[in-house]
């Protein structure tokens, strides 16, 4: 007895009753189609937020004025200011061998008009090294230059999203927009970055940082400082080279009173993949149950179509089959089943993850669709052992008396 | 002669223990020669089923000795009574018992496939099979698509299929019209005349008729064993 006749023979089993097989297939295939889909979308989710933060530059760290958290401590008596001369301290090839450039930024809320439009924005002054650091190419026109700091002029590079509110289609170059009052010239236009849910990267609009301090935030203490490693596999060494530097100009003894804080975009990854890794996983375990739930559905049926066909099983027995005959064809059906089933179900999700969902473009998991369709096959042949067992252990003249 | 096809010695079949025991059989000793056709009578009750399970290896007995076509089948395991079921015995049940939603050829197949028959080699000795009984026409049938007699020449045709030492009736009859019933026993008759060994189960007098000899079982017993006269 071959194990095509026997293949062939469980195929017959189940296009006896296609509508029961069909309904016992689908279990199977919302349970291999959850499993794939719902982790597609949360790879998705990390893949989205990822590649948002790294559109940021995933080799730069930012240094921010103040702390987190413990705002009321009593034990600071310094908070000093972090000032140009801090950003400038932090580029030293001696101290600080993996830093690039360190670039000063304040940052101002302001209304911004042209003609008939006005839009509420963040004027960011800084440096020309901004660009580079944020990794903001420009589309049209210039960056802003040493000399447009130096000069302390009033040009301004804008992001797409600030042009669309102002200017609609309209070339926004060399035009004069209002901002917080002040007059600035387009010098510049910043290429599109796209918005990644919660945050609109081409919401900008970047002024030099001498005009913004003088006619917009005053002399105070910087915002940020951003500053950019050599490549995002030293950012670490470069945090520890900041802290230094700064614990050292800002009198710092202890982290407690520190007055500053860096934020290191590649940790800030690593942390948002955790997060979002454990709701992925969390996701695949309801579908699993989905699919173990499809699996039950089998031994189900598995057990019904034994009993249905006890005196086939018996008429087999009597003209020979074998104990072992008996129990693959009967195997050999619930694999069938789980087989299609996850197949299809397999399919299904590949054509689901075509769609995004919540703004959360899918991105398969190779692993998920192969983990799911061997786990409905495991499945098949797990649930499948029970009845066929049962089927392959009837006394034939007990089956054969059966009605 | 050689040696016969079936050997029963002092078989036995106890079911149940205690209280609720039943002797079924209780003492058979028969003997039955390549050639013979023998017709196993009795009232229902009389053990004849228990007798046929044990003659068909479907079942082993409570203590005797049993050999069939030499081999002896009391000490056999599950596996091996399945072998000697398929390679030994063509059984034609009471209520045909082919298996339905499978053509007529599928099912006189199936002892071969059983086997381990090679597709081809399989799908001649079935349709000849068939030609056999008189249904080459048929062959592409499904059960229900067939009539009673039909449906139990098709058995016949599975039961002859894998060249058998033994073709085990029960009842094959019982479930069949007049016309149908003398088409079935006529065909045995024949397979008769070709040297074929045939048991058969009946409690009806004109149809063990058929057969060159009666075996009577009277509560378990065999009670009569005598030759038609032709």
């Amino acid at each position: 007895m071959n194990i095509l006749e026997t293949i062939r023979i469980g195929l017959q089993g189940i296009a006896a009753n296609k509508l029961r097989s069909g309904l016992t297939m689908l279990g199977i295939l919302i349970g291999v189609a959850a499993v794939i889909v719902l982790m597609a979308i949360g790879n998705g989710a990390s893949v989205a937020v990822t590649s948002s933060i790294e559109s940021l530059g995933t080799n730069t760290l930012t240094v921010r004025h103040g702390t987190f958290g413990g705002g009321g401590e009593s034990g600071r008596t310094q908070f000093k200011d972090l000032t140009v001369d801090d950003a400038v301290a932090l580029v030293d090839p001696v101290l600080a061998p993996d830093v690039v450039s360190a670039t000063p930024v304040v940052s101002a809320a302001a209304t911004c008009t042209y003609g008939g439009s006005s839009y509420d924005t963040s004027i960011t002054g800084t440096w020309p090294s901004y660009f580079g650091s944020t990794n903001s190419d420009i589309a049209t026109g210039t960056p802003l230059t040493t000399d447009d700091v130096v000069n302390s002029r009033r040009s301004i590079v804008l992001g797409q999203t600030v042009i669309k509110e102002l200017f609609g289609e309209a070339d926004p170059l060399d035009k004069v927009v209002t901002c917080g009052g002040v007059p600035f010239t387009v010098v510049g236009t910043i290429e599109e970055k796209g918005s990644s849910g919660f945050l609109d990267a081409d919401d900008v609009a970047v002024a030099p940082l001498s005009t913004v301090q003088s006619k917009l935030t005053g002399y105070g203490s910087l915002d940020t400082i951003l500053v950019q490693a050599a490549s995002s596999e030293v950012s670490t060494a470069a945090e520890s080279e900041i802290t230094s530097i700064l614990d050292q100009r800002h009198g710092t003894t202890s982290e407690d009173t520190r007055d500053y804080q860096v934020l290191n975009q590649a940790s800030l990854i690593s942390t948002v993949q955790d997060t979002i890794g454990i709701f992925t996983v969390l996701l695949g375990a309801v579908a699993a149950i989905s699919l173990l739930v499809g699996g039950i559905g089998i031994t189900n049926i598995m057990l019904v179509t034994v009993t249905e066909r006890t005196r086939e099983i018996g008429i087999r027995k009597a003209i020979g089959a074998r104990k072992s005959a008996i129990m693959t064809q009967f195997l050999i059906e619930a694999m069938v089943l789980s087989v299609i089933g996850g197949g299809i179900g397999v399919v299904l999700a590949l054509l689901v993850t075509r769609i995004s969902v919540a703004g959360v473009t899918p991105v398969i998991v190779p692993s998920s669709v192969i983990g799911a369709f061997v786990v409905s096959v495991s499945i098949g042949l797990f649930f499948g052992s029970y009845p066929a067992n049962r089927a392959a252990s009837l006394r034939p003249i007990e089956a054969l008396r059966h009605e | 002669m050689s040696t016969p096809v079936i050997d029963l010695q002092g078989i036995t079949k106890t079911y149940g223990a205690g209280d609720t025991e039943v002797n079924a059989l209780r003492g058979i000793d028969l003997s039955i020669d390549r050639g013979d056709y023998v017709a196993i009578m009795g009232a229902s009750g009389s053990g004849k089923s228990t007798l046929m399970n044990i003659i068909g290896a479907l079942d082993v007995s409570t203590s005797g000795h049993y050999a069939l076509d030499g081999i002896n089948i009391d000490d056999l395991d599950e596996g091996a009574l399945s072998i000697v079921r398929n390679r030994k015995i063509g059984f034609i049940f009471q209520s045909f018992n082919l298996i339905p939603r499978t053509s007529a050829l599928s099912n006189v197949e199936l002892p071969l496939v059983y086997r381990g028959v090679g597709r081809r080699e399989r799908r001649q000795r079935a349709v000849a099979a068939l030609e056999a009984v008189g249904l080459a026409d048929r062959m592409h049938h499904q059960p229900n698509e067939l009539s009673g007699g039909q449906q139990q020449r098709v058995a016949v045709a599975r039961a002859l299929v894998a060249e058998p030492s033994l073709l085990l009736a029960d009842e094959p009859t019982g479930n069949l019209d007049s016309r149908s019933t003398n088409d079935v026993l006529t065909l045995m008759g024949h397979l008769h005349d070709q040297g074929r060994t045939i048991v058969m189960i009946t409690h009806e007098d004109d149809v063990a008729d058929h057969a060159g000899r009666v075996v009577t079982l009277i509560d378990g017993l065999i009670s009569e064993d005598r030759r038609n006269t032709a």
